[in-house]
């Protein structure tokens, strides 16, 4: 039953030299028929890399790429050849058209026809059956934008799936996914290993990676560390393995900051009374105390985000009122809130938060900036001096500061857009997502660092799809349901099963 | 050889390294066909010579080109309304120092005249932002109506006749002032130039603008108000135009509503592409439109100095425009790279075996 697998991919030898940056350095990598390989490293170890390689995003600057039964070294000039040549991709960032329909982008550039032209019903009917297999039941005829990125996220994924003939690339699928997303994905990626696909797989949840790949291939800055089989690698290891040193992510203790002996002292700074949106989140309360960090838990599409969104002003609320410190507070566009002191950090790091032909500055500084005003212009010094701090505080690995923010790895991406945060020194911030992308050792320190932010009393609104997190940071709960707050959970009834039943409908869900 | 290769990197990479080299070239065939090229003299106390011309006659160019950039920089559009709003402008003001007859009296100061035109101007301007900012029309579309109405405007204006102004010190602004050898347009060229830069620096404004061409939602929530940016872009596009517009009726000293300002704003367009700015919006670099509209007016002198009609000029035009947007093309670039890289492997695989 354990006989070695037919090897159906072989890269030796890689190198890929950016400006400044040696992203791969002879690294090989081998992938064989039927399993689940992980693909593991910091951020900026090279994955990504790696894999636009592979697909002919990137052109190497050595190395050779082997495929099972082509007799030559292969090399894809684009990610339409490799396509042709078996392997399709989902991207870390993904790569759809976000006002084509999702029909549309599932089948876009091999579009069923019928008598020469497109046949949009087709279209329509097979995009459906696609989502079914993974129990999402969208319009498909509605442009893709309309949705959340975890949903973005699963329409790359059955596309890449469909597609898929020998080879499937899925670079951080699973970023915004939450746990049932993440097994409804881990069943169908089961299935096509059984039919004998190779699958390459790119996460920094250690928890998926030891839950479905059979091997660990780990890079670290841009060499190749090794080759494991994943029941032979303990996580502790493995995460030594990945950032060179020893370090146990788990034993962060849970030091939430105790608010219990001083919550009737400490006061209420934001409040909200049947704020609402048509469409988006239904009119909800709300009350956030100085120095707590709020959770907003729900499933895809509850309007956990929503409910963000329409506090900071990204989307306008049509009903209630919002009062800061006591006082109402009319948020029009984000720059009122902003003047309050409310920051937020969206979700979508590709649409909404990186500007990505600016520098690494430029992303850090621009909303101090904005705040600052357009006659203020900070001073280069000022300017440098700030970024060098963040970039040293998050460990942002850049080759400089200078460089556009487009040149950095996904996780670095993201911890830029956190440190333009940061920078403002807000008193109330919404962290959506805030440590999407980003490396086992970095998000322990985030996370450490939001903790250490309430002490100083500041407030957060939380919002992660990995429960696990939630639970190390949040002090209170909200959770919503079908775009409404149902309700909220407090510090002695914060666990996994109570959270789960919650978001779930309490198990009366029918 | 790898050395050269690293320096072959470097000077490609420098942003001007392209628009410099196509004014460059166009200069060099021209020094080649007419050895006296770069001559220069003085005639009647007046500088004079062909590269002076090309200066003088690109002023107007470049003022264009200097709100072209703005705009195509945080709208990711082009205002095509540039030259009839220029003819506008020039209406206005001389419909109000004359009146709707040739005269060589001034019915109001002439400062005060300039300053309507230049009114006048950004009002159209600030039509084109309305549209684009506020109401989200295309910016092709927006601008088309004073493309195609400005003109008529004009007409409107000056009652479908050609005003003359028939006063020595009107023809000062686009010919010279009386003992200065320079050209007057050069002047208010690097007069505009250096404000504009002046506020670019002084202010974060070039970057908001960036930003919002780059990514208008990111724009808004770090709390630019990117509606109120690309208005002004647009405003300041408008006032661009007017001040060319100045220039253009002060150098025949007469507005002609049908044909001042004719076809300039695909030249202010094409200086902004030779400046190697993407028409995409986003990074803009103000020197690059600078030299692309220098480029392109020492083009079109140079091919009126090889006997080729005003009606044939276009097409000359077009084809040497190609070859030079053709050569910063990206794809291009790339494809010349992965071959320049293909060489080299195929030579290292010589040497391995
Ligand atoms: N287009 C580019 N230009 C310059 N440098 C780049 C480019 N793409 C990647 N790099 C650099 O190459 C290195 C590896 O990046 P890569 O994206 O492969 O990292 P990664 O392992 O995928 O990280 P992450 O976990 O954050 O996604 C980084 O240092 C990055 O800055
Ligand atoms: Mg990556």
């Amino acid at each position: 039953m354990n006989k070695e697998k037919e090897v159906l991919l072989t890269m030796r030898n890689i190198d890929k030299r950016f400006p400044g940056v040696t992203a791969l350095s002879k690294v090989d990598f081998t992938l064989r028929a039927g399993e689940i390989h992980a693909l593991m490293g910091e951020n900026g170890a090279g994955k990504s890399t790696l894999i636009k390689v592979l697909t002919g995003v990137e052109e190497a600057d050595g190395g050779e790429i082997h495929m099972q039964g082509i007799e030559h070294p292969i090399q894809n000039r684009s990610p339409q050849e490799a396509q042709a040549n078996g392997i399709s991709t989902v991207y870390q960032e993904i790569n759809l058209c976000p006002n084509l329909s999702v029909a549309e982008n599932i089948f876009i550039g091999r579009e069923p026809k019928k008598f020469g032209r497109v046949d949009w019903k087709t279209i329509n009917r097979k995009a459906k059956e696609i989502l079914d297999r993974f129990q999402i039941h969208i319009d498909v005829t509605k442009p893709l934008e309309n949705y959340s990125v975890a949903i973005q996220q699963m329409v790359a994924i059955a596309r890449a799936v469909d597609i898929s003939s020998r080879v499937l690339i899925l670079d951080e699928p699973t970023s915004s996914l939450d746990e049932q997303e993440v097994e409804k994905l881990f069943n169908v990626m089961r299935n096509l290993k059984e039919q004998g696909i190779g699958i390459i797989f790119v996460t920094h949840f250690l928890e998926q990676v030891y839950k479905v790949s059979d091997r660990i291939t780990v890079l670290r800055n841009g060499t190749l560390v090794g080759e494991f089989e994943t029941n032979k690698l303990p996580r502790v290891q493995l995460v030594a393995k990945m950032i060179g040193k020893e370090f146990d992510d788990l034993s962060m203790i849970k030091n939430k900051v105790d608010l219990s002996k001083n919550q009737e002292k400490a006061g209420v700074i934001l409040e909200a009374e049947q704020l609402g949106r048509t469409g988006a989140i239904k009119p909800f309360d709300l009350k956030i105390r100085k120095g707590e960090v709020v959770g907003l838990s729900g499933l895809l599409g509850s309007g956990r985000s929503e409910m963000s969104r329409v506090i900071y002003g990204a989307e306008r609320a049509d009903t209630g009122v919002l009062k800061w410190k006591g006082k109402k507070l009319v948020v029009n566009v984000p720059m009122d809130a902003m003047k309050a002191g409310i920051t937020y950090l969206p979700e979508n790091r590709m649409t909404e938060g990186i500007i990505a032909d600016l520098s690494v500055r430029e992303n850090i500084i621009i909303a101090l900036q904005a705040k600052h005003g357009i006659l203020h212009l900070m001073s280069r010094k000022e300017q440098e001096e700030f970024t060098d701090r963040y970039i040293d505080l998050l460990q942002i690995k850049t080759p400089d500061r200078d460089v556009p923010i487009s040149q950095l790895s996904g996780g670095n991406q993201q911890k830029v857009i956190l440190a333009r945060w940061l920078l403002t020194n807000p008193e109330f911030m919404i962290l959506d997502e805030p440590t999407r992308g980003i490396d086992v050792g970095t998000k322990a320190e985030i996370q450490k660092l939001v903790l250490s932010l309430a002490e100083k009393g500041k407030s957060i609104i939380f919002i992660s799809s990995e429960i696990e997190e939630m639970l190390r940071v949040c002090s209170r709960m909200i959770i919503l349901r079908d775009g409404s707050k149902v309700g909220e959970l407090d510090e002695d009834r914060l666990t996994q099963e109570e959270i789960m039943k919650a978001i779930a409908g309490g198990g009366y869900h029918a | 050889m790898p050395k050269l290769k690293t320096l072959w990197r470097k000077l490609t990479g420098y942003s001007l390294f392209f628009p410099l080299t196509c004014l460059a070239i166009v200069l060099i065939i021209n020094l080649i066909k007419t050895p006296t090229f770069f001559h220069i003299s003085i005639n009647n106390g007046v500088l004079y010579g062909f590269i002076i011309d090309i200066l003088n006659r690109s002023s107007e160019l470049i003022i264009l080109a200097v709100g072209m950039t703005l705009v195509v920089a945080g709208s990711g559009g082009t205002d095509i309304s540039v030259g009839a709003v220029s003819a506008v402008a020039g209406a206005v003001t001389i419909f109000s120092l004359v009146g709707s007859m040739s005269s060589d009296i001034y019915r109001i100061p002439y400062g005060l005249a300039i300053l309507l035109g230049l009114l006048g101007g950004m009002a159209c301007g600030a039509f084109n932002g309305f549209l684009v900012a506020k109401l989200r029309i295309q910016p092709m579309v927006a601008t088309l109506i004073l493309f195609t109405a400005g003109r008529g405007i004009a007409q409107v204006i000056t009652q479908g006749f050609i005003l003359y102004v028939r006063k020595e010190q009107f023809k000062y602004l686009g010919n010279f002032i009386p003992g200065i050898p320079v050209p007057t347009p050069i002047f208010v060229a690097i007069l505009v130039v250096a404000v504009t830069l002046l506020v670019l620096k002084k202010t974060a404004l070039g970057l908001y603008i960036q930003t919002v061409g780059i990514n208008a939602k990111s724009a808004r929530l770090v709390g630019l108000n990117a509606t109120l940016i690309i208005f002004l872009v647009y405003t300041f596009s408008g006032l661009c135009a007017g001040i060319a517009g100045m220039i253009i009726t002060s150098r025949v000293y007469s507005i002609d509503a049908n044909n001042a300002g004719l076809n300039m704003e695909l030249d202010a367009i094409l200086a902004v592409a030779i400046g190697g700015n993407s028409l995409g919006g986003g990074k803009f670099s103000l020197a690059g439109s600078i030299i692309g509209a220098i480029t392109i007016q020492a083009l079109t002198t140079s091919l009126y100095a090889m006997k080729v009609t005003a009606d044939q000029l276009p097409v000359y035009k077009a084809i040497v425009v190609i070859f030079i947007v053709m050569l910063q093309s990206a794809e291009l670039k790339r494809m010349l790279h992965s071959m320049l890289n293909k060489h080299s492997i195929r030579k290292a695989g010589r040497k391995v075996a």
